[in-house]
């Protein structure tokens, strides 16, 4: 019997990576958007094995509550959804691949060939520790997220409204 | 509770990476291309997370992913409202219809 973490990994990468799958290869839009969802969970899940629990929390409710309904709402407005072979079409598979191939192997030799400190630390909730460092090191950077959140909200509102004619600019 | 070791973790978001920017490169749907995006984040989320349970000293790790999840909400939003305007104009969300700088 393996251990339950390991067995807890292996479920989280496999529901994260098929689903990733899903998304970036289905021909048909919606199960993308829909297989974001299991993508975005796995990762929440993968977090919690990594005891960043509350940021795993932040990774549901932002992503899932948040993005996911956004981009399924613009799915839902933009996408003639009934027409799936039209509704995601793929092209330049060689050079797509030729490039990530490059990547892999980058990426693969890094992660295999560096010696990482592999001495199991004991968990610390992390909470406490990031609502500290969140008022008190790095407090300019929070404020300053939030006014870049709210100058995306006024942008968001004022590219997607409809342009309105106005009254005195008809004469 | 991390009999996992960190190698686990770097190559699962590699992997995750590597399909995002497969996505983003092979796909000609606006609304896919944002969500490689998502994926593309996600991993480098991953990853800051997973050197960070190495490094338990200080939080710098989350705080930065908490930063990356904030941008990535905005960048959704600033995003989706370009490729509903988008939509506005051209009636359509492929990608390589938005060639009105080539002619």
């Amino acid at each position: 019997m393996p251990p339950l973490s390991a067995v807890a990994f292996l479920a989280l990468a496999a529901l994260t990576l098929g689903s990733a799958g899903i998304v970036a290869f289905s021909k048909n839009i919606i199960h993308s958007t829909l297989a974001l969802l299991g993508t975005f969970m796995g990762i929440a899940g993968l977090y919690i094995t990594l005891s960043a629990d509350f940021l795993a929390a932040t990774q549901i409710l932002v992503y899932v509550g948040g993005t996911l309904t956004l981009i399924l709402f613009a799915v839902m407005l933009t996408s003639r959804i009934e027409d799936m072979k039209v509704s995601n079409p793929q092209t330049g598979i060689p050079v797509a691949f030729g490039l990530t191939t490059v990547v892999l192997l980058v990426l693969g030799k890094v992660a295999t060939g560096t010696a990482w400190p592999s001495e199991a630390k004991a968990a610390v909730p992390s909470t406490a520790k990031l609502g500290h460092a969140f008022l008190g090191e790095f407090l300019l950077p929070f404020e300053v997220g939030s006014v870049v959140l709210l100058a995306a909200m006024i942008g968001a509102v004022v590219l997607a409204r409809r342009a309105v004619k106005r009254t005195w600019e008809k004469e | 509770m991390t009999s996992i070791p960190l190698e686990y973790y770097l190559i699962v978001a590699a992997a995750l990476f590597l399909v995002g920017t497969v996505g983003f490169l092979l796909r000609r749907n606006l609304l896919v291309l944002l969500m490689s995006i998502e994926l593309m984040l996600n991993s480098v989320n991953l990853t800051l997370v997973a050197y960070n349970r190495v490094h338990t000293e200080s939080h710098a790790g989350q705080i930065f992913t908490f930063f990356v999840i904030a941008i990535a909400a905005a960048e959704a939003a600033v995003g989706l409202a370009i490729v509903l305007a988008f939509f506005r104009v051209r009636k359509t969300v492929r990608s390589d219809e938005a060639d009105l700088l080539r002619n």
